[in-house]
């Protein structure tokens, strides 16, 4: 039986799916659109009426539909290292025109079907049906999918009108992160992640466009510096200028502030939303907001976006209310997920957490998204705090105030390998949530998009050790 | 009457059975050299109980551990990660332990304990470096046998440094030292020194306390606890049985659910 999906889940959904569209039928309709790191302040572009997408969205997005690999591959066959971030790989392939798609048969005009694929077939009983000439399960065909292959638009794009034309264009994966408008301009923001600049200006270089930039050094201190907020609302201000001169249209003071509005209602939505983790046992999995971000990075200026996630915190109370959750077995820990999660193995993420009844209670990466500001400088100050670019005693500060607000267990570590900046102070980290708040941590090896960098089998040691050491520690 | 327990710890490079008594005493182990995915587990499970003149169904509980441990369906009544058997065991065997060091064929494991039970730990990352697997490709090199190494190594006269952490790299650094006519012994000190180097930057995340204790195969290579109990300044206690703790430790775990 199909889950049953809640009204704020549904209208969260739609705002993601409603950016997407849009920007499709801007792009239509030869409107420029553009592509925007995920902490750039969105509040400018919705002063200009800019329909934008957010790369690191789109790459979570296909890593999560299992197409990471292949567009990995395909950056690395472009001469982009494999070190390099795999939302960055992701996204430069797709920038150089790469797509994943569908392997067709021209005869038939069919799509190859990789008899690896699909699930076991079950008969009405929920029993797996065996093939007798074989001894093998057999596939229920409705599971299973086509061969994958790489394909290029700019060589479809070339092609003449016809029937091959409409057979590769139609093989894209029909899904919506697989078939984003290139970018006519790029915004780009570090503050996510110093990576930002050179993945920004190797967009920019490969598709000729210009790229608005806004560099937010790295914050030494716990508070932010007042020359910091000078420099910034310099940036600030040019890229206003820049994006005039794009435009052609002149800065909408009304628009700015309408957007600036949305954006912190969104905020202080959305963190009542992560505040719901905070009840015991709590009414919604915490891996949710993972998949909730998604309206925080591509719709945090719009009043849709504010809207849903008061309609999920209704749906959240309501949990609240009924002793229900959207979690799917008993919570018996709770602990911080620490780290984007390895989207192209979210299943294999999930599983040993159900089988021992862990429930993610704290996430760091959720509420970073959330900046509430009373003015343009304070504005300033929230661009210049983000996981990456904050002082490590910001960082467990922040990490430990949820640890303990969202009374967790013991923490989770992902060392994510596309993440060096972020996984290279966690050992310390680590090591100051246990001294400091006397839980247990585990850290496992993966990767956001690149499913090469992940070994289940080694997940799962780490999650029961984790588990062992909770169920020690409350004795 | 007497309460009978067995622990099998399926590893990725051996397969590790013991029978326990009341919890207390090992009445008889097995050991064969491979792990999971073989024919190893099954063999090891029938040699201990031959060893032991029973059957299976005279286990009160079976407790299986490992990086196989999820591959003995049905043969065991549940399953635990290694980190907590290894712990068990090491302090069954050495009361006062704090810390564990565990080197097994493709992990590391450093396990802080508390009144006995594990209180936190750190493994190697994803990188075979400072593992038994390392070891072995090194001893494939050098032309010796893996058990040798720690004999070998005492007999060096000279330091010769390993610096690559990588298997890869390491094995193509010794490779250029035997091809200049450095002494294998000399070469084989510098590759215990390099695994403990290794090590000892897990063990440091952890903490330190005493008593330190040794457990895995590798705590057989005394070559390597001289270096690790050098670099980390710390005593290192090692056991005869270390190569059966975690499957001791999964004997142990078991009689605590037998007992329930």
């Amino acid at each position: 039986m199909a889950k049953e999906v809640s009204p704020g889940v549904l209208a969260l959904r739609k705002v993601v799916d409603d950016v997407y569209a849009d920007a499709r039928k801007a792009k239509a309709e030869g409107k420029l659109v553009g592509w925007s790191s995920s902490k750039f302040p969105c509040e400018l572009a919705e002063a200009f009426d800019l329909n934008v997408m957010y790369p690191e969205n789109q790459a979570a997005g296909i890593a999560a539909q299992r197409d990471g690999e292949i567009m990995c591959q395909a950056a690395e066959d472009l001469g982009f290292d494999n070190d390099i971030c795999g939302y960055a790989r992701i996204s430069l392939a797709y920038a150089a025109g790469k797509r994943a798609s569908r392997k067709i048969d021209f005869e038939t005009g069919e799509f190859v079907i990789d008899p690896n694929s699909g699930k076991p077939l079950k008969d009405e009983n929920g029993n797996i049906v065996i093939d007798e000439a074989t001894g093998k399960p057999k596939k229920d065909p409705k599971t299973m999918k086509p061969y994958i292959v790489l394909d290029d638009i700019h060589e479809i794009e070339a092609l003449p009108e016809g029937r091959e034309k409409e057979l590769r264009l139609n093989a894209i994966q029909p899904y919506k992160q697989m078939r984003i408008p290139q970018p006519d301009f790029v915004l780009c923001c570090n503050n996510i992640c110093n990576c930002m600049t050179k993945w920004y200006e190797n967009i920019a270089r490969m598709c000729n466009i210009p790229l608005i930039m806004i560099d937010v050094p790295y914050n030494n201190t716990v508070e932010v510096n007042d020359d910091y907020v000078t420099y910034i609302r310099a940036q600030f201000d040019n890229a206003i200028k820049d994006l005039e001169k794009l435009t052609g249209k002149k800065f909408d003071e009304k628009k700015f502030e309408e957007a600036c509005k949305h954006a912190n209602r969104t905020a202080q939505n959305w963190l009542k939303v992560c505040d719901y983790l905070q009840y015991k046992p709590a009414p919604m999995s915490g891996f949710d907001l993972f998949n909730h971000m998604a309206d925080v990075v591509t719709a945090r200026g719009k009043s849709a976006a504010a809207d849903a996630f008061e309609l999920l915190e209704k749906d959240l109370d309501k949990n609240i209310k009924e002793g229900t959750s959207t979690l799917p077995f008993p919570e018996q820990y709770r602990v911080m997920f620490e780290g984007i999660p390895c989207w192209p193995k979210l299943p294999n993420l999930f599983k040993p957490l159900k089988k021992n009844g862990v429930n993610v209670t704290a996430v760091v990466y959720a509420p970073a998204f959330g900046f509430v500001y009373n003015n343009y400088d304070e504005m300033v100050k929230a661009y210049c705090k983000a996981p990456n670019s904050v002082c490590i005693e910001q960082g467990v500060d922040w990490r430990e105030g949820i640890c303990r607000d969202n009374k967790v267990d013991g923490v989770l570590v992902h060392y994510n390998r596309s993440c060096k900046p972020w996984s290279g102070y966690m050992a310390e980290m680590q090591r100051r949530f246990t001294r400091d708040l006397g839980i247990p941590c585990a850290g496992f090896d993966g990767d956001q998009a690149d499913p090469r960098n992940f070994n289940e089998a080694q997940y799962e040691t780490r999650v029961q050790g984790l588990v062992e050491a909770m169920e020690a520690n409350k004795k | 009457m007497s309460i009978y327990t067995m622990g099998i710890d399926v590893g990725s490079t051996a397969s590790k059975c013991v029978i326990l008594k009341d919890g207390k005493h090992i009445i008889a182990k097995s050991l064969v050299s491979v792990g999971t995915g073989t024919s190893g587990p099954s063999r090891a499970i029938a040699e201990v109980l031959e060893n032991a003149d029973m059957v299976r169904e005279e286990m009160d509980f079976v407790l299986a551990t490992g990086y196989g441990r999820n591959s003995l369906e049905g043969l065991a009544d549940m399953q635990m990660s290694e980190l907590s058997c290894h712990a068990k065991g090491a302090s069954f065997l050495f009361p006062n332990v704090r810390t564990v060091i565990d080197i097994g064929g493709q992990d590391v494991k450093v396990i802080e304990i508390e009144n006995g039970m594990m209180k936190n730990f750190v493994m190697n990352d994803k990188c075979a470096a400072g593992t038994g697997r390392f070891l072995d490709v090194m001893a494939r090199v050098l032309e010796v046998r893996v058990e040798d190494l720690g004999m070998l190594g005492d007999e060096s006269t000279k330091e010769v440094g390993i610096s690559s952490t990588c298997t890869v790299f390491a094995e193509s650094e010794v490779i250029s030292q035997l091809a200049v006519g450095t002494d294998k012994r000399d070469i084989i000190n510098g590759i215990h020194k390099s695994v403990a180097a290794r090590v000892v930057g897990l063990c440091h995340r952890v903490g330190v306390r005493d008593q330190v204790v040794m457990t895995g195969g590798v705590a057989q290579n005394h070559g390597i606890v001289k270096a690790l109990a050098s670099q980390l300044q710390h005593e290192i206690h090692t056991s005869p049985l270390t190569q059966y703790n975690g499957a001791l430790g999964a004997a142990l775990f078991a009689f605590q659910k037998a007992n329930k």
